[in-house]
């Protein structure tokens, strides 16, 4: 029941711009067990969508360019595979569920065929299994009148509904792991809602492991088992979810979650993180947080600190950060 | 307070303290669909907004949330006069400014000014920054004389918290919160009353918004500035609103002060829509009642009969489809003192709590800023 | 205040408001304050210098949050420094500009006279002196293809211009407007863009009896400002719906000024790059009309005059056809790839 499903490794990804080497990810190492749900938390150019690329085997290579680490699938390392046992992996053992429905879709086929060709490819099924069980899935994802819309096409579909169509397209093939990129971040509230119910409820059906990756610490809290928190392409801290929110071992989260107004009270004025996140061309030496942190010290401008284990305030919990126990209790 | 008569122009129940600087009466954008090359003939209207009143008193900031399609944005558009309404009024100062044009109407747009979504767009990017937070003054020759103007511009950019000397360089030489910056430091420039915020954070990174928004909250004290604060986060939108109006398909369905909207709400939508918010408290998951709406807003070019909120409503009833419900303190609460006696357009008000009342100490000791 | 502080204690790199605002300023014609000198005390160039010093010594992309590192560069400029790597551009544009020398001073690298021909001479080759032989009426081909540089050219650059301003006004102002003046615009360049070129040109040329050049280009441009027309259109109605024209409008901008100073620089690119390639396919153009008889006449010297009177000698005397061909074929060619390098800088969606 608690097998570890998927373990990243140090994993270190480039991107070769005209401008330079752009450092995206520059060390991560988290890992995922079966039925579990792992929310990567970070904001823009913090490198968590680049790993999930990496996971999935969809980087865009060049410029994009894996230099060292490990992706273990099930114990395999994924990075090891050709092409071709690659591609057997994707959709049938993980698969992928992006922002943008719309685009993710191609408009020019009927959903049903769409979501029928993962059967024909994968399975080799016949075209009236297919929509048979294109069917099933839509009505799994709660698609009203399934069996009436399997010929429509995306563009007939309003937002949230797309959305539940890439997740039957994801789940079509019961793969052991999905990641959810901002799933619900082009969706109005109301339907955010829905579709995150129906994801957490499948992931539990189908015991999945579910790698969510989000910039909102509202979701977070709401689905996940799991936070790794990302800054400039590292893990800055991974906890379980009651923990951290209880008690930040880094000063990036706990500027992250001060800075967040809430519905639940009238803030005073808000928390802000000073400054702006890095370059990714040029990151600042030892932490890279160290220009924004209140708590910095000399030592944080110089060593780069490792992955402590923190001991205090729950377990199995690692803080990037050289004062975690200075944060944890102040 | 005066009772809200059907039709009538009334005081607002929820009106704000001070006097109002802007009144907004039955304001309406129908865009028409037409069919037909040559003839073109009207076959129906996309109702963006369909009636919207609401008052801004003079240093205040009035919030307003909505889902996408709910016609917020395009409320915003007809405030700064971007757009002619089909009808309704625009007072400013009791003057009603949609019908102005020419000198009368710039008279006007010096002192209602908008701070937009994307900051991206928003820049003119073949323009220095300088360029294009001088602008105002160059429209307006007679607020900044000619040879002061660049002191002005670097004023401003001290204002918003930008290094002065970035005077000559162009917007993609900055990043998301800084081109914000430079947005707002363009709608400061004419010193206006009023600041139309549509979306003004929401493209931004979580850490970054939190700049933002202390900004302006800043400036509004700094400058006495009135917000119009449109947005779809609603927590946001608590933060820095002193009165709330939610919409939904073209109208306000409840407005009140920040409290009375947020822990006492009597409208179905916005109890949906406060209840469906993720809280960035883990352990609010197992006991939150959270209500799912069915299905998906309907389209603005075929309104739903009666309540038009009805076709996702769980207490939807018979009346709902036959009568329009008022925005108005509705009748179980209009004798009664209390949070729930604000206005809301519903047939079957109830107070019902969503948001979860004990607030979680934020982690750690609070701080009051970083600087 | 959440404002961000340089993390360290630096020399006041930012001056404070109240403090003369460092070397910009220098030069802005504007009356000095008290202490107008900068802040430093040492001038607008030792400020300079302090802050690129600041500059190198802090991390790019820093920390700092105070704004970017990097000078001040416009999307003009960055598009010019791409070009100046770009081999295409280079290449093609020393072509392009020895065309130009070539057709201004022709004498420069030819002495003898395009029209003194001697029919004794017909259909020599290649002799000292005389590289490229002689054609069928005895003239030097060498001299007459330097000389037919300065009609091709004329012609493109004056079609081009003629066309790139009529029909990026034309173009413009319906995209801007819209309405029913967009309507019957759209539907006029509907009606030019179905006149077949060529057949055009045989039927309205051949009335006409003047022999310059003037008539040539006055067709081109006839049928060629619908093209642009269409991409100004085009592009002027995406530049209208970006923010920073709302903006603009919002502040009480008048249409000229949204015009002038908001769309048209934003809008310009895309007619620029059509433009640049246009120009090469109406050199061709100005010899296919002078070869089929319609386009110039002679005396004038034009390669698609010499392509013309060449062809019937094709067997015998292949070097007088070849060598103007070739010409025309470097010269359209550079232009289109000129044409390529400008689009490759200015498309938005690579920066």
């Amino acid at each position: 029941m608690t097998d570890v499903l998927l373990e990243v490794r140090d994993l270190h990804v480039e991107f070769r711009t005209r401008d330079g080497v752009a450092k995206a990810v520059n060390g991560v190492t988290y890992s995922v067990d079966e039925g579990e749900t792992l929310a990567v938390l970070g904001e823009s150019g913090s490198g968590k969508s680049v790993t999930a690329q990496a996971v999935m085997g969809i980087l865009d290579t060049p410029p994009g360019k894996i230099t060292s680490g490990e992706i273990l699938f099930k114990g395999q390392d994924l990075l090891k595979f050709k092409e071709e046992e690659r591609r057997k992996v994707r959709g049938a053992q993980m698969a992928m569920i992006f922002q943008d429905a719309l685009s993710s879709l191609n408009p020019v086929l009927s959903v049903g065929a769409q979501l029928g060709e993962m059967f024909t490819v994968h399975r080799g099924a016949s075209r009236k299994e297919a929509k048979a069980k294109a069917i099933e899935l839509m009505d799994r994802v709660r698609i009203p009148g399934a069996a009436s819309r399997v010929g429509d096409y995306p563009h007939q579909f309003s937002g949230g509904m797309r959305q539940r169509i890439m997740i039957a397209m994801a789940l079509a093939l019961e793969p052991a792991l999905i990641i959810a990129d901002e799933p619900t971040t082009a969706l109005d509230v109301t339907v955010q809602a829905q579709v995150m119910d129906l994801l957490a409820e499948l992931q539990r059906e189908l015991n999945m492991g579910l790698i969510l990756i989000t910039h909102d610490l509202g979701v977070v809290a709401d689905v996940a088992d799991r936070i790794a928190v990302m800054y400039a392409g590292r893990i800055v801290e991974s906890a379980p979810v009651h923990d951290i929110y209880k008690a930040p071992a880094h000063p990036y989260t706990k500027g992250l979650l001060e800075s967040i107004p809430r519905l639940d009270q009238k803030g005073r004025e808000l928390y802000a993180i000073k400054g702006l996140p890095p370059n990714l061309m040029n990151i600042p030496p030892g932490c890279a947080f160290n220009p924004r942190c209140p708590m910095a010290q000399d030592v944080c401008r110089t060593d780069v600190p490792p992955l402590y284990e923190v001991t205090e305030a729950g377990a199995d919990r690692v803080s990037a950060c050289h004062f975690w126990r200075e944060c944890l209790n102040g | 307070m005066a009772e809200r008569k059907n039709g009538a122009v009334a005081e607002h129940l929820n009106a704000p303290a001070g006097e109002p600087i802007l009144q907004v009466r039955g304001l309406v954008k129908h865009y028409p669909l037409t069919q037909g090359i040559l003839f073109r003939k009207q076959v129906g209207a996309v109702k963006a907004v369909d009636g919207v009143d609401f008052d801004l008193g003079a240093g205040e900031t009035l919030g307003i949330v909505g889902e996408s399609g709910c016609g917020k944005s395009t409320v915003a558009k007809m405030l700064v006069n971007l757009e002619r309404p089909t009808a309704g009024e625009i007072r400013y100062k009791g003057d009603d400014i949609t019908k102005l044009s020419g000198r009368a109407l710039k008279a006007v747009r010096r002192n209602i000014q908008m701070v937009f979504q994307d900051p991206y767009t928003s820049l003119n990017p073949r323009m220095t920054v300088g360029d294009i937070i001088g602008e105002p003054y160059e429209i307006h020759p007679e607020v900044a004389p000619k040879g002061d103007r660049r002191r002005q511009v670097q004023d401003l950019l001290d204002v918003v918290g930008l290094n002065p000397e970035y005077i000559n360089r162009y917007p993609h030489q900055f990043s998301g919160g800084q081109r914000q910056r430079i947005g707002i430091a363009r709608g400061l420039a004419l010193r206006p009353e009023i600041i139309v915020a549509d979306e003004p954070v929401s493209a931004l990174d979580v850490s970054v918004q939190a700049q933002v928004i202390n900004l302006m909250d800043r400036l509004q004290t700094e400058f006495a500035l009135s917000y119009v604060f449109i947005a779809h986060d609603l927590s946001i939108v608590r933060h820095i609103s002193d009165r709330v109006g939610v919409m939904y398909l073209g109208r306000i369905v409840e407005t009140g002060r920040d409290a009375e909207i947020y822990d006492h709400p009597t409208h179905p939508y916005t109890q949906a829509l406060l209840s469906a918010v993720p809280v960035p408290d883990p352990e609010a998951r197992e006991h939150r009642e959270r209500i799912i709406l069915f299905g998906d807003v309907p389209s603005p070019a075929n309104i739903p009969s009666g309540c038009r909120f009805r076709t996702r409503c769980w207490k939807a009833a018979e009346r709902c489809a036959m009568e329009v419900p008022l925005l108005a303190v509705p009748a179980e609460f209009r004798y009664e003192a209390g949070p729930a006696a604000h206005d809301s357009a519903c047939h079957f008000a109830e107070e019902k709590q969503v948001v979860p009342q004990e607030p979680v100490e934020p982690p750690g000791e609070p701080t009051d800023g970083s600087a | 205040m959440p404002e961000p502080t340089p993390p360290e204690p630096t020399p006041p790199e930012r001056p404070l408001p109240s403090m003369p605002p460092g070397p910009h300023l220098s030069g802005g014609g504007r009356a000095p304050e008290d202490g107008a000198i900068a802040a430093t005390g040492m001038g607008g160039a030792m400020d300079l210098a302090t802050q690129e010093a600041d500059s190198l010594r802090k991390p790019l992309g820093g920390p700092d949050g105070s704004g970017p590192q990097d000078k001040p560069r416009s999307l003009w400029s960055d598009a010019w420094r791409d070009l100046r790597r770009n081999p295409v551009f280079i290449i093609s544009g020393l072509v392009i500009l020895f065309l130009i020398v070539i057709s201004l001073w022709p004498s420069v690298i030819a002495s003898g006279n395009p029209l003194k021909c001697d029919l004794a001479k017909s259909q020599e080759g290649s002799q000292p002196g005389h590289p490229f032989g002689y054609n069928g009426q005895g003239c030097d081909v060498y001299t007459r293809t330097v000389y037919g540089a300065r009609v091709s050219v004329t012609v493109g650059v004056c079609a081009t211009l003629g066309v790139a301003i009529l029909g990026s006004v034309l173009g413009g102002l319906a995209g801007f407007f819209g309405g029913a003046w967009d309507a019957v615009l759209s539907r006029i360049t509907d009606i030019f863009f179905a006149i077949p070129v060529v057949l055009g040109g045989l039927v309205l040329l051949s009335v006409v009896t003047s022999s310059t050049i003037w008539p040539v280009i006055g067709f081109m441009v006839l049928l060629g400002w619908p093209q642009i027309s269409r991409i100004a259109r085009g592009s002027v109605i995406t530049t209208k719906q970006n923010d920073y024209v709302q903006a603009a409008r919002a502040l009480g901008a008048s249409n000229s000024r949204m015009l002038l100073r908001h769309i048209t620089p934003n809008a310009i690119a895309p007619v620029i790059v059509v433009a640049t390639i246009a120009l090469g396919t109406y050199i061709s153009l100005e010899a296919t009309l002078s070869f089929l008889g319609v386009g110039l006449k002679p005396p004038t010297v034009s390669w698609g005059i010499d392509i013309s009177s060449a062809s019937q000698y094709i067997r015998t005397a292949p070097h007088a056809l070849l060598w103007p061909a070739g010409a025309l074929a470097v010269t359209v060619l550079a232009f289109i790839m000129l044409g390529d390098a400008v689009r490759d800088a200015l498309d938005p969606k690579l920066r």
